[in-house]
């Protein structure tokens, strides 16, 4: 039998110096006793420390997974952990994905520790109560505080972090904490009467305990599963838990009877914003018309209407299909991924973008939600119908020498019906009044060509159309 | 009046704003001994629990609880008689530092009733965080409402300063909102969120990108909302469409249910019963589905249009999709697993490592904290084959029913 004797309760450096050189012992666990300075010793045990201790030579591996937890779980108060642990040990170096096998009742036992260990843990950082020791500069703030496990050390850096600015004590029956503003100490344990048992806020802090509360939502048994009851005897606004549930049915059903009252006086209204229907120009108006459509019912599933954009008497107007995910957030046209290939295919056409009106065939985004994204979808006939009242109200208050139509969509509302890209692409096709209309693709389709070559070849063509259009722009510019 | 009544007031108007997370932010402390507080940026830390059982993670109050709006489902609606009480931003900034120094709270959720403008009710609350974060170094949780249609500068702000922003939605259905809330506008709540959202993108692309000039800085615990949830006559089907759509729209983080509560001085416009309470938990439970177990919003809600209330939203699918089941968890994907009644995600990232090195039996279930009684019918073990029967039976759902209690004997 070898007898070890660790230094202290959370002696993690001692149990694994101990645990490899018994293991590269070929030490069985059933032949280890474990025990802490201090404890009762075990009768049988020899004074002096186990020889095996003292030859330290060679090393193997075991799952970094294991030290993590080992770490965790030794700060457990089962006495058993430490030979938990090294039974453990022993059957890693021969299974070394035994910690995958949540399964194996040593694996799911070290498991069970050391998460009893973290949830104890995060309990002392969420219900240590500092009590004010003196006032203004030369205050100090004390806790007491009964962990269920070894976990002082464990869990006081995150106060010294937290608190950082002031000097605090965790008085605990194990091992105290104390931060000075500079470094931690720990101390032994004391008694809870050394702890001060007051501290001048704790009223207040009862009477928010009390308002936050809704007594119409009475949930007993889930405040116990997260706060249970160990934890009350030290927790300042416990001692109002049972008044506060015994009086919620009451308050609740005198909330129910009561009739709600007459107002005192009457109530200060906000006045009606003013609604400037004799707005400067017609585009404004259409503007503020469009933003309340609800012709179809794309609306309800999107943020906004997105209306067109540019000088409102611009000679080119571009018509694309609807606004996309980053348009229907910002209320723009043409500002997202599309957006950007379509700035930059004008400028090589050499088309003046700050002289262009752009707008969409429907003025809604149409989308499914998938998860965090949202996924185009086409409009159909009827929503582009819908819509088209707004685009040809658009064209009159523009009056817009050359529509260019890009994508199916846009051709169908510029048209009034379906009308193929294929066969109308790239040429000026007349229109009443004496318009002229250009069909060419959606700047998005580039987008989506996988094949980079396809790719450069189609975002030519699209350029060469757009230079109909920069044609066009510089005519009517020397015209002008 | 005092602050302690100020507290109670504004406490008691806050209440009914289900959120108080801590959770998602960056990491920060106050090591460099500038200041005071830190955050935990993993789950978040609740101090304490009221008898209703939710958590008291924040000091969650209003600056003020007056109001210019007559919402009708609000306690601080401008026609209630419920008493009316205004912090300074002192005082506000007192308390949370005074709360926090004793450990009571991990920060502050700050809201606020509509006074004279947005922009005059959205500069009070960002000037709170202000003082808090420039004048006092606080590295604490800040949690700020923010009001529909403020100011960008004012909301860029309220960025910088705070960790989560957050709007409500209120209301499942635009009409409800019209009929409940005749001064809110839900065009406007989602273009703020819109905003919000795009600010966030911003700030997460400058993350990525790691540019040389320190990033400005938006919210990094991002946006949530709330949705009263039986107030109106929507049903859970619209609830959860609306939600999805939230979700894949503006990127929050949680929507928050909120079931309609009596209130002191209640409108009698509105059902003033028990607040629905379970309906609001399978709702909790449909929104999880969602998100982290990638089912969608018509999976979830059958041709009624309600959630079942006596048994879970994922069971009450598998028992709808049996022709799916028995499943082998030896074998199956983790899409399918993920579908299995009673296996939680952990439950099925255990299995997917376990199965790797040795085959899962029935003794091994409790180890994997999947409940037994829930899963056997559903799924195939080495030792454990569930008969066909039994999957196939209408009577199965008995099964899962809670227990009826015997009430009394009679006599």
């Amino acid at each position: 039998m070898q007898y070890i004797t660790l230094d202290t309760e959370t002696d993690f450096d001692g149990w694994r110096k101990a645990a490899r050189s018994l293991a590269l012992h070929h030490v069985q666990p059933a032949d280890v006793a474990w025990t802490v300075q201090g404890r009762d010793a075990d009768l049988f045990a020899p004074q002096a420390p186990s020889p095996i201790l003292a030859v330290n030579e060679g090393t193997f591996n075991v799952s970094g997974k294991f030290v993590d937890l080992a770490r965790t779980a030794i700060l457990h108060r089962d006495p058993e952990r430490f030979a938990i642990l090294y039974r453990l040990l022993w059957r890693l170096k021969d299974n070394h994905d035994l910690m995958d096998v949540a399964i194996d009742p040593d694996v799911a036992q070290v498991a069970a520790m050391a998460k009893g260990v973290r949830r104890d843990e995060h309990k002392m950082h969420a219900f240590v109560r500092f009590r004010e020791i003196g006032r203004e500069r030369a205050a100090h703030f004390v806790a007491w505080f009964e962990p269920e496990h070894h976990i002082v050390e464990l869990a006081a850096p995150f106060f010294a972090k937290r608190f950082a600015d002031m000097p605090w004590s965790i008085l605990t029956p194990d091992l105290s904490a104390h931060w000075d503003g500079l470094a931690l100490s720990f101390t032994p344990g004391v008694n809870k009467s050394e702890a001060p048992s007051e501290d001048r806020l704790e009223e207040t802090w009862r009477r928010y305990y009390a308002s936050i509360f809704n007594p119409a939502r009475l949930k007993v048994k889930a405040m116990q599963k997260e706060m249970p009851k160990k934890y009350w005897r030290n927790l300042p606004e416990a001692s109002i838990i049972r008044p506060l549930i015994e009086d919620a049915e009451r308050m609740t059903g005198a909330m129910i009877a009561n009739a709600a009252t007459d107002p005192h006086k009457p109530q200060k209204r906000p006045e009606a914003p003013m609604i400037h229907t004799t707005a400067a120009d017609d585009l404004e108006a259409l503007r503020e018309e469009t933003a309340h459509c609800r012709a179809c019912p794309l609306y309800k599933d999107a943020t906004q209407t997105v209306f067109g954009e540019g000088p409102k008497h611009a000679n080119i107007m571009l018509v694309g299909e609807q606004p996309g995910d980053k348009e229907d957030l910002a209320g723009h046209p043409f500002v997202g991924p599309a957006g950007q290939m379509l700035d930059r295919a004008l400028e090589e056409a050499g088309v003046d973008r700050k002289k262009v009106y752009v707008t969409n065939a429907v003025k809604h985004f149409k989308f499914v939600p998938r998860g965090k994204i949202r996924l185009h979808q086409k409009p159909n006939t009827p929503e582009i119908k819908a819509c088209r009242p707004w685009f040809e109200r658009e064209v009159s208050a523009i009056q817009p020498g050359l529509i260019v139509a890009m994508g199916a969509t846009a051709a169908q509302s510029v048209f009034g019906k379906i009308t193929p890209i294929g066969k109308t692409r790239g040429r000026l096709i007349d229109l009443p009044e004496g318009r002229k209309a250009l069909v060419t693709v959606h700047p998005s389709y580039l987008l989506r060509l996988p094949d980079p070559e396809a790719k450069a070849l189609e975002y030519q063509r699209f350029v060469d159309d757009l230079k109909i259009a920069a044609g066009l722009q510089k005519k009517a510019a020397r015209a002008a | 009046m005092d602050v302690q009544r100020k507290l109670e007031i504004l406490a008691d108007a806050a209440k009914y704003d289900a959120s108080c997370a801590s959770s998602g932010t960056e990491k920060r402390d106050s090591s460099d001994r500038k200041g005071m507080g830190s955050t935990a940026p993993g789950m978040g830390i609740c101090h304490s629990y009221a008898p209703d059982g939710r958590c008291i993670s924040l000091l969650k109050v209003l600056l003020t609880n007056a109001c210019n709006y007559d919402c009708l489902y609000c306690v601080n609606r401008a026609s209630s008689n419920v008493p009316r009480a205004r912090f300074t931003v002192e005082e506000v900034v007192k308390l949370t530092l005074d709360f926090y120094r004793r450990n009571y709270i991990e920060g502050l959720f700050l809201s606020s009733g509509i006074i004279r403008s947005p922009d005059y009710t959205m500069e009070q609350v960002v000037g709170v965080a202000r003082k808090l974060r420039e004048e006092h170094h606080f590295r604490g949780y800040i949690h700020l409402k923010t009001i529909p249609e403020a100011d960008d500068a004012l909301i860029t702000e309220a960025g910088k300063y705070a960790d989560r922003l957050s709007i409500n939605i209120e209301m499942p259905e635009e009409t409800s909102l019209q009929q409940f809330a005749p001064e809110k506008d839900v065009r406007a709540i989602r273009r703020t969120m819109g905003r919000l959202r795009l600010k966030l993108d911003e700030a997460e692309e400058n993350r990525v990108a790691k540019t040389k000039a320190r990033p400005q800085r938006f919210a990094p615990a991002g946006q949530s909302t709330q949705m009263i949830v039986g107030a109106d006559s929507a049903s859970d089907h619209t609830i959860l469409h609306t939600s999805s759509n939230l979700y894949g729209s503006y990127k929050l983080r949680r929507v928050y249910y909120s079931a309609f509560s009596p209130i002191p001085d209640a409108s009698r416009a509105l059902p003033l019963v028990q607040p629905p309470l379970l309906r609001e938990h399978r709702l909790y439970q449909a929104d999880w589905l969602m998100r982290y177990y990638g089912f969608d919003v018509g999976e979830i809600v059958d041709d009624s249009a309600m959630l079942p209330l006596d048994i879970d939203p994922k069971l009450a699918w598998a028992l709808r999709h049996r022709d799916r089941f028995p499943l082998d968890i030896n074998r199956a994907s983790r899409e399918e697993l993920l579908r299995v009644p009673g296996f939680g995600t952990k439950a099925v990232e255990r299995i997917i490592a376990t199965r790797r090195t040795t085959t899962i039996r029935l003794a091994d279930l409790a180890r994997l904290h999947v409940p037994r009684n829930k899963a056997l019918p559903f799924i195939v073990l080495s030792d454990h084959r569930p008969s066909p029967h039994r999957l196939d039976a209408a009577g199965l759902i008995e099964r899962f029913k809670p227990k009826a209690t015997q009430l009394g004997f009679g006599f």
